[in-house]
């Protein structure tokens, strides 16, 4: 079975950390996956870059609409994800806007750049 | 992370929106500052114990305007401190009291506590002072360390620019949509100005080289509450892009690194990663302002994977655009930069003549007025140019990198 293990928290306190905190949490994360890689069951794990680089694609009346900033409605939840690498911000949101017009709910695509920690190697 | 570094982070973020909303509060600067620091004794007392509250600038606003209110009613000799219970056992009302607090006016108590640190009376130097105090928490004696001053001396300097502040008037009247765009506009140059002034400092003083990482911090939080500024993401971007050369910026000997010399694998990545996400983002707003083209020059110097490879032709374009928006003979002088890649010395010098008396008094005026005549052998006229860019430099480092090209000239004049 495949799971999405998705991290949640302040940040503006994540994002404060000096170079050493984030070493010495990181080095502790990647201590905790590498069973997991090495066993080939880890897949792309990444750091989201602050919410300020967010971009949001909801449905619109016509067309969908592009909006600056991440997903803040609390009624829907996150239901799935996708990770797509494109040449720019452009081709993301046209992208997104594709799948909003055939997804028939409310749908809405928080677009968030990442960093990759992890390619992954998992099969499926 | 001990307990106490993570309040510490807790606090310092916390901070601009909990003291914003105890100004609005308390409309005196003072008590909500003294109503603040009250707070964070008490944060720092049971969030140990009890954990970090869900919210942590809800609950600050909490108790620091119930400890405010008392500190007012002490002062008028009135009822007594509540129990220490009373304001400890919050968790449970946390939920109920973060729907209470006026969440609609928190933008606008961020921007008012930025705003008043960027009185038009106020020079530069106060400004930033004042918003490193006021807006960002760092003590007198860090701020004192970073302009190398006398901790009395800022100490001064602080209550004379807070002086002048109360004696302005705090605008608390929910701005107009032109008042808002005017504020933020005025707190971008002021975020600004904070980091030039880590940024000239480079390497010679580290308390001041920290202000960079702080403007990044404040123009961050400024974007989270504003998401849809282009102007305010291309500053952010700009200041990113120039801060992640910082490692590259000056050698061992703490010389200065000019750009085009500059090792590239030590530029910091993820910063150019999340300033390029920022100017996408702009971009397609489709309305250009200074920070956003600075920004776009700075980029294309990040995605040149060498110095050969950068897009001249580009640059020289977006200057053409920024002396356009906003002229200036700074601007002409930096288009005159990279005319002269394009065009060779000769082209940049004659762009860069009628500035001479406008830029007679600016150091880089005459640093690339030297570089330029250096190119072209006439070398007379450059040492003249580079001893007046000594007696102009701003740091020891700018005076030993021109010193430098002198010993260039030197050495190209030798055999002769």
């Amino acid at each position: 079975m495949l799971y999405a293990i998705l991290c949640y928290a302040n940040e503006e306190t994540v994002f404060a950390w000096s170079k050493e905190e984030e070493e010495a949490v990181m080095g502790k994360l990647y201590a905790v996956q590498e069973p997991l890689a090495k066993a080939g069951k880890l897949g792309p794990t990444g750091r989201l870059m602050p919410t300020t680089a967010a971009t949001t694609v909801r449905k619109g009346k016509d067309e969908p609409l592009v909006l600056d900033g991440p997903f803040a409605e609390t009624k829907e939840v996150l239901l799935g994800f996708y990770t797509v690498d494109v040449e720019n911000l452009d081709e993301a949101v046209a992208f997104s806007k594709e799948l909003s017009k055939v997804n028939p709910g409310s749908t809405s695509y928080e677009i968030r750049p990442f960093y990759v920690f992890h390619p992954g190697a998992v099969k499926t | 992370m001990t307990d106490i570094a993570w309040i510490d982070l807790a606090l310092t973020a916390a901070r601009p929106q909990a003291l914003g909303a105890l100004l609005r509060y308390f409309r005196d600067l003072d008590t909500a500052e003294e109503a603040f620091q009250e707070a964070c004794l008490r944060a720092i007392r049971t969030w140990p114990e009890k954990g970090p509250p869900r919210d942590p600038a809800a609950w600050l606003i909490f108790v620091g305007r119930n400890s405010g209110i008392d500190a007012v009613r002490k002062r008028s000799r009135n009822d007594p401190l509540p129990e220490e219970e009373v304001l400890s056992d919050l968790s449970d009302a946390e939920v109920d009291m973060a729907d209470r607090l006026d969440n609609s006016n928190y933008r606008d108590d961020i921007l008012r506590l930025m705003f008043i640190c960027c009185h038009p009376d106020l020079p530069n130097t106060q400004q930033i002072a004042l918003a490193l105090r006021i807006v960002s928490g760092l003590s007198v004696p860090q701020i004192a360390r970073a302009f190398l001053v006398s901790e009395a001396a800022m100490e001064q300097r602080i209550t004379r620019a807070k002086g002048r502040v109360a004696k302005a008037g705090v605008p608390f009247e929910t701005p107009s949509a032109a008042e808002r765009a005017t504020r933020l506009s005025t707190v971008g140059a002021m975020i600004y100005l904070v980091f030039n002034e880590g940024y000239s400092a480079g390497i010679t003083n580290p308390d001041n080289a920290a202000f960079c990482e702080e403007a990044i911090r404040l123009a961050r939080l400024l974007l989270r509450i504003f998401p849809g500024e282009p102007e305010i993401m291309g500053l952010l971007a700009l200041m990113l892009l120039q801060h992640s050369r910082a490692p590259a910026r000056f050698d061992r000997q703490g010389q200065i690194v000019l750009l085009e010399d500059q090792d590239r694998n030590l530029w910091n990545r993820k910063l150019i990663d999340e300033a390029l996400a920022l100017l996408d983002k702009a971009i397609r707003h489709r309305q250009p302002g200074p920070y956003q083209i600075q920004a776009a020059v700075s980029a294309l110097h990040a995605r040149a994977a060498r110095a050969e490879d950068t897009d001249w032709e580009e640059i020289t374009l977006l200057y053409g655009m920024l002396e356009h928006i906003q002229p200036s003979p700074v601007v002409t002088l930096n288009k005159a930069v990279a005319i002269s890649k394009l065009k060779g010395p000769e082209a940049a010098l004659e762009l860069i003549a009628p500035l001479a008396e406008k830029l007679d008094g600016y150091f880089y005026f005459h640093g690339v007025r030297g570089g330029l005549l250096m190119q072209l052998s006439r070398n007379a006229q450059a040492r003249e140019a580079f001893d007046r860019a000594i007696a102009l430099a701003n740091s020891p480092a700018e005076c030993a990198h021109i010193r430098q090209q002198i010993d260039k000239l030197g050495a190209a004049v030798a055999p002769a």
